[in-house]
């Protein structure tokens, strides 16, 4: 009897309380809203963990009460918590035949299991059954599942039943279906290639929701193979067209835009059809040049599709008044006072910059200022563009300010990103070798233990080869020049292991090259290194062979070598190093210590890191030793496969073995040449030192000279051809002189204007002038930058790029303009539904799925050419679609005013926002919560 | 590294997809998730509090988006709660910043005035709502309207079964006294 109060009483309440949910759950989310620390919240997440586990043991649970228990299993789960012994409750609930609560059984299924969950299994059953229901609730709510938690192997289960579903009568349910195959195609592409045809035939769905939803398999199938959808462009653009000019229900519009998400959508997949297709680009001419006549550039809907349009034509080949829609929409863009708008700018700006190099510098000042804005996004974007626009005039500017910025940033992820951009820049254009190498060092120094093992082998070999021409002067000034930084750099605390590697190393082969330095003073920093990172067992070893050649090099000049006590001392505890590596070197070091000026100059000579070693596989300087020996009684040696002879498995086990042995010892055949896609081959073997022998074809690159503008490749690789064609050329001079020539310029602010020369204005073009005038006052120091950043090398060129580009805008704008567009218009636009007219490609009309739908269309439809009505085919009754839409109109406008409460009349009534307010404060209070007065913004409405 | 890059590159084949949506309230509470791609839980729950650090932190003039991982998320506050989606780095975000308005424009219309309130207790409603907007990370339904008329379908069922209930409580009430 107690029992059956409390289910009346809870029964009741559940259909009173607002909320819908029991006391207890009330009290439960209370608690945690008002929990003052994390600690708290958990412990309260706990204890009701502890409540659920008992509660759900509990015999015969009213379905009622578990469906609670089920909704707040999710709670304590969104909370980040387990609630797994409860998942099979949340399972068990998904077979009940009374929809809430099987709806309620799949929310929690689809939210607590992921697809390779075991529970999976016991669902796809009752999946299988709900897909066939006659209600098309249950049908939607088992796609939802399906969507979610079919993966590769059961997907066969549902296939055929999420297919009979393309063709329900409920849109809603077609719609999922789509999604549902989408989903399949993604998880396992196989399994549904013979039904991608239902893709493209659910483009032409009667509803428009279900087109839309098509649009995202396509998106995917077109990204995989463009070439087999080329038909479709056409399709494709007539759809667009027929959104833009409101052929849709008004439902879909948004923001007062006919279906922007739909256009979004459509612009992306037109982006992938005419990328580098002239014709297809063509054909999407008229409809883009609308767009961005009729896109409202004052809502933020709208600007998403202007960058839509602006990201589509970076991709395809588009006219020249197109590419000038664009730079106009990005200029509005750097101009507006919206962070976010700046930003799309800014990313616009580096996808146009493939196209016309010359927009950027139209546009430098607002670049800068976001440059120096406080908000990290838009600075990483402006980096971003940077990046893609540097070139040898302005590699230091900008590479200078990426390793500022890196320095000051604590996101590791980011920071490996900018130092490996950094490190590409100064490969492709240092405009000196100092500057490469301090760059270099500054990269390791702050980011050394995020790059890429490759960037400091490729130092590494740079110092060692030099630039590939036989000028061992500079050759020599670059190593001492390494030697020099290094052993500043040295003291300094806690650097980076695979710096210390490069420095170790360098120290190692040129060190005492100069003459400038004595060995004992090397030889003290290396022991230095050695004892500071005693626990870095890679960069002792690097210091120790770096030792042993230090005094090569000493013993090979005949000169006496005092080992230092403290190396003396470090020697001594290598030799009794737990690793055998570290032990080996050591014991190594000490033998060369003992032996003659021959002896130790054979087998380290002096600077010869980039000779190759000719190495004797067979020993043969061993056999007069090996014919005396048998000569004097001794067994002759029987080779490994001779004495397992006859036994083939253990031949093949033993030679395999002997592979492996190889494989993983000392290598002597020569090094490839490093390649990115090859896993560093110093890193795989044990210790990646750079033994004499590592590099084998040191000159032999340099004579394939690719170009240095090429830059697509995003590898890190040493271009020494690029590098060798920058370095030394009269780029770095002009440079400079360019930036000594800067300040005065900049200094008279007043002729900058007047002549419209000065630097920062050299090319000026209208939207410039116009940023210009805007900001009269422009800080000196901002222009320096930015002509430094967009100026060219010298001002001697730059006004012959500004004559050049000078003479280009007339020719793009007003001569080529009438001339060209109206040539390329007259390609018939088709419409979606306008499948009489083969367009160009008859024969795939003949096969074309649209074919189909002829007798569909011929009662809303004329095949006149012209535009088609789909509305007809779209309103759900194309007698009155104004009517119609009227009301939904007016939904729209009010959410977008403020003037909201008319159309609560048509919801559930609900007062004006105050009293509607204080009611669910009072509603809540009567449930016992009390929602604490410190946040009253609890009740704040969103969107007020 | 090389691996990021793989990983990245792994992504990109599923270009145009949310990866979760996050709400968080101003006091850095969790108002609801939706997980797309797979995360264990040790994950998202490093991944919220990560992300509410770096975004209940940013200052209202600046970018609705951060670049995060390698991913972008897109972000916006109403009134006290912070609606967050996790996208790839190649998709359009004011698209995604206007699926968010989107989103709480029909939450706005199903509650009447949405308020934080609402959603605290009426989460798995959200979740309702949330389910015929994006499906797969992806959005199936652009349309307001039709979006209502789903939900208010599975409401008139909801309706009718409390009805059903609250005549079954007046019997037990009437049977106990």
């Amino acid at each position: 009897m107690e029992q059956l109060k409390t289910i009346g009483r809870e029964l009741a309440m559940g259909s009173q309380g607002g909320f819908g949910q029991s006391k207890e759950f009330l009290d439960l989310v209370k608690s945690i809203g008002e929990s003052r620390s994390k600690a708290e919240e958990d412990r309260i997440v706990l204890s009701e963990i502890d409540i659920l586990k008992r509660k759900l043991l509990e015999p015969d649970v009213p379905k009622r009460k578990m469906k609670e228990y089920i909704i707040r299993l999710v709670y304590i789960e969104m909370l980040g918590h387990d609630a797994s012994f409860g998942y099979i409750h949340a399972v068990k609930m998904t077979h009940d035949d009374n929809l809430l609560l099987k709806r309620t059984g799949y929310l929690a299924v689809t939210l607590f299991l992921d697809e390779d969950h075991d529970l999976i299994i016991l669902i796809v059953n009752t999946i299988q059954k709900d897909l066939r229901s006659d209600n098309y609730l249950v049908v939607c709510a088992a796609l939802n599942a399906v969507c979610r938690l079919i993966n590769e192997e059961t997907i066969p289960a549902v296939l055929p039943q999420v297919v009979d579903l393309l063709n329900h009568g409920k849109e809603a349910v077609r719609k999922k279906a789509i999604m549902a195959l989408h989903r399949f195609h993604r998880k396992s592409p196989s399994s549904v290639s013979h039904l991608v045809s239902n893709f493209r035939r659910k483009l032409c769905d009667s509803d428009p929701g279900v087109m839309g939803a098509t649009l995202c398999p396509l998106f995917d199938l077109i990204s995989e193979d463009v070439a087999s959808y080329k038909d479709l462009v056409s399709s494709f653009v007539g759809i667009l067209k027929q959104v833009t000019e409101r052929k849709l229900p008004k439902s879909y519009d948004y923001h007062q835009m006919p279906a922007p998400f739909i256009q979004i959508k459509l612009l992306k997949i037109m982006a992938l059809l005419s990328s580098g297709d002239k014709s297809a680009s063509e054909m999407m001419y008229m409809v883009l040049g609308d767009l961005f006549r009729k896109c409202d550039s004052s809502t933020n809907i709208g600007n998403a599709i202007l960058y839509e349009c602006i990201r589509c034509i970076s991709c395809i080949i588009p006219s020249p008044k197109l590419l000038e829609d664009a730079a106009e929409a990005i200029s509005k863009f750097l101009k507006s006072d919206s962070h976010n708008l700046k930003y799309m700018g800014i990313d616009g700006l580096g996808r146009l910059i493939k196209i016309s190099s010359d927009i950027a510098e139209q546009h430098q000042l607002a670049v800068i200022d976001c440059l120096e804005d406080p908000d990290d996004t838009l600075k990483r974007k402006t980096f971003e563009l940077l990046y893609k626009m540097t070139k040898s005039s302005n590699v230091e500017v900008i590479v200078d300010r990426m390793i500022d910025y890196m320095i000051s940033i604590n996101d590791n992820h980011y920071k490996t990103e900018i130092a490996s951009r950094c490190v590409e820049l100064a490969e492709q254009f240092a405009p000196s070798n100092q500057w490469f190498i301090q760059i270099m060092n500054k990269v390791f120094e702050h980011a050394g233990d995020l790059v890429n093992i490759k960037v400091a082998h490729n130092l590494m070999r740079l110092i060692a080869e030099g630039f590939g021409e036989d000028d061992d002067d500079a050759d020599n000034k670059l190593r001492l020049s390494a030697v020099e930084s290094y052993l500043q750099i040295i003291s300094e605390p806690k650097l980076p292991s695979l710096f210390l590697q490069v420095i170790s190393w360098v120290l190692g082969e040129y060190g005492t090259a100069d003459g400038k330095y004595s060995a004992s003073y090397i030889s003290g920093k290396l022991c230095d290194v050695a004892d500071a990172y005693s626990s870095d067992e890679t960069v002792k070893g690097y210091a120790v062979t770096a030792l042993m050649k230090i005094y090569a090099f000493e013993i090979a000049s005949w000169r006496k070598v005092d080992v230092l006590p403290e190396c003396q001392s470090l020697i001594e505890e290598l030799l009794a190093s737990h690793s055998t590596d570290l032990q080996q070197r050591a014991y190594e070091l000490q033998a060369l210590l003992a032996l003659d000026a021959r002896a130790v100059e054979s087998i380290l000579p002096l600077d010869a890191s980039c000779e190759d070693i000719e190495v004797d596989k067979d020993l043969s300087f061993l056999n007069g030793y090996i014919q005396q020996a048998i000569e004097s009684g001794a067994q002759p040696y029987v080779s490994e496969r001779e004495r397992s002879g006859g036994m083939f498995e253990t031949t093949d086990y033993h030679s395999q073995d002997h592979h492996e042995v190889t494989s993983h010892a000392l290598r002597f055949e020569a090094y490839e040449l490093p390649k990115p896609s090859v896993p560093s081959q110093a890193s795989a073997a044990l210790v990646p030192v750079p033994e004499p022998s590592y590099y084998s074809e040191p000159h032999q690159p340099i004579s394939t000279s690719s170009s240095v503008s090429e830059r697509e490749s995003s590898e890190i690789k040493l271009r020494l051809d690029g590098v060798k064609q920058k370095w030394g050329r009269p780029s770095y001079q002009s440079s400079t002189s360019a930036s000594s020539s800067t300040p005065p310029q900049a200094a008279n602010g007043t002729s900058i204007r007047s002549d419209g020369g000065g630097v920062a204005s050299s090319s000026s073009s209208k939207p410039r002038s116009s940023y210009e005038s805007k900001k009269p006052e422009i800080d000196p120091e901002k222009q320096r930058l930015a002509a430094s950043l967009f100026g060219g090398s010298s001002s001697s060129s730059r006004s012959d790029r500004k004559s050049s580009s000078g003479g280009h805008k007339p020719a793009k704008g007003t001569a080529n303009k009438p001339a060209t567009v109206p040539k390329e218009n007259p390609i018939p636009v088709p419409d979606l539904l306008d499948f009489d007219e083969p367009t160009g490609t008859s024969d795939v009309a003949a096969t074309d799925p649209f074919k189909e739908l002829e007798g569909l269309m011929e009662s809303s439809s004329q095949d006149g050419g012209g535009s088609t009505d789909v509305m007809g085919l779209y309103s759900t009754d194309a007698s009155a679609p104004v009517k119609t839409t009227t009301s939904v109109d007016s939904l729209l406008s009010e959410l977008s005013d403020s003037s909201r409460g008319t159309y609560h009349q048509s919801q559930t009534t609900k007062g004006p926002n105050s009293k509607e307010a204080l009611e669910k404060d009072a509603l809540v209070r009567q449930m016992g919560v009390n929602p604490t007065s410190q946040n009253p913004t609890l009740f704040k409405d969103l969107l007020g | 590294g090389t691996d990021d890059h793989s990983s990245d590159l792994f992504w990109e084949s599923r270009i145009n997809m949310i990866h979760f949506v996050l709400l968080v309230s101003r006091q850095g509470k969790v108002r609801l998730t939706k997980w797309y791609s797979p995360y264990t839980q040790k994950e998202r729950s490093k991944v919220i509090r990560e992300l509410s650090g770096v975004i209940l932190n940013r200052g209202p003039k600046l970018c609705n988006f951060i670049e995060w991982r390698g991913y972008k998320v897109v972000y916006k506050r109403y009134a006290s709660l912070y609606f967050c989606m996790c996208i790839d780095e190649a998709d359009n975000e004011l698209e995604v910043l206007e699926i968010i308005h989107h989103y709480v424009e029909i939450l706005d219309r199903y509650f009447g005035s949405v308020c934080e309130l609402d959603l605290i207790f009426n989460f798995h409603k959200a979740y309702y709502i949330l389910d015929e907007l994006l499906i797969a990370g992806e959005l199936q339904e652009s349309s307001k309207k039709t979006v209502a008329r789903i939900i208010s379908a599975q409401d008139q069922l909801v309706e009718a079964a409390k009805e059903e209930a609250s005549s079954i409580s007046n019997i037990i009430a009437q049977a106990t006294k």
